[in-house]
């Protein structure tokens, strides 16, 4: 029957595949923010799995403040990348060099 | 019970191969796309173990909102994808190992303490009458009462900080200044000029 290894897997599968998008995709400052925001999924699903195998809800509210950071998160990001955007007219990450980091 | 393992199969099949979708695709339009399912597809198997709550939740505030903002700034900015993509094949196979390594130990340990510890781990059903959300709700606003006040005061700071980011100041644009308005005075509106009596010719 479906269970906590189900879930499990799920979710590692998801972390790994947002992990090789990170890798792959590390010239799009779109698309890391839209990675990163798999690799919160994943990290929920794990919560929801643990809180329905232990029956404590606990974990069910660790995922709702979760969702609540990443949305502001997502805001905050995405408004950071229409200023670049508008000042440099690129979001490859190659190209922001102005901080000389 | 085996019609609840073949959704659960089916969904996260059809999550899995939008999450590739997401990692893969060429144009950021149908990643935000595939995005969008993918949360779908995670909001029908949160559904299935029972996290009514956090399924609708996700549904409304992920595909509802967030998902739209994505979308929107994503054509709003107009990118060069040939441009951005020219790189996409030099680091495609060094991803796809380091991903596919820790897929496999990841999995493999998943299963194999399981098997030790907690037995088939299905999930016990709950109790008759059981609610999700009242659970969930009780719980929130008595222990985490103080971290659900924080959580308020990020999606504030959320709001405020997106704001100050995108406003900008155009240089001649003609607006009000209701401050400058409201605080004049007669004297800065009206000359009072003192002349003599005009004689009649």
């Amino acid at each position: 029957m479906i269970g906590l290894q189900h879930y499990l897997t799920i979710s590692a599968m998801l972390f790994v595949l947002s992990i090789a998008g990170i890798v792959i995709n590390r010239r799009n400052l779109i698309l890391l923010l839209m990675c990163i925001e798999l690799m919160l999924l994943a990290v929920n699903f794990n919560f929801i799995a643990f809180s329905r195998h232990l029956g404590d809800d606990t974990g069910q509210v660790f995922v709702f403040f979760i969702l609540t950071v990443a949305a502001a998160e997502a805001a905050i990001g995405l408004a950071i990348l229409v200023v670049l955007f508008r000042n440099q007219r690129s979001i490859n990450v190659q190209e922001l060099n102005t901080m000389k980091g | 019970m085996i019609f609840q393992a073949i959704l659960f199969y089916i969904f996260s099949a059809v999550l899995i191969g939008a999450a590739i979708g997401v990692v893969f695709s060429r144009n950021p339009v149908h990643a935000v796309m595939f995005l969008v399912l993918t949360f779908f597809q995670s909001a029908m198997l949160w559904l299935l173990a029972e996290a009514e709550f956090l399924a609708i939740v996700l549904v409304l505030v992920y595909v509802g909102a967030v998902m739209v903002l994505f979308l929107f700034v994503v054509m709003m900015l107009d990118i060069n994808v040939e441009a951005i993509h020219r790189g996409l094949t030099r680091f495609a196979p060094f991803g796809i190992a380091i991903a596919l390594l820790m897929a496999v130990e990841l999995i493999q340990l998943i299963w194999l303490r399981s098997r030790i510890d907690i037995g088939s781990g299905a999930f016990t059903a709950y109790p008759e009458g059981y609610s999700n959300t009242k659970a969930l709700g009780s719980v929130l606003y008595t222990e985490h009462v103080y971290a659900f006040e924080i959580a308020a005061v990020i999606l504030l700071l959320a709001i405020v900080a997106a704001i100050t980011l995108t406003m900008r100041k155009r240089p001649g644009l003609k607006v009000q200044n209701i401050s400058a308005q409201v605080a004049v005075r007669a004297k800065d509106r009206l000359r009072v000029v003192k002349m003599d009596a005009e004689k009649k010719r």
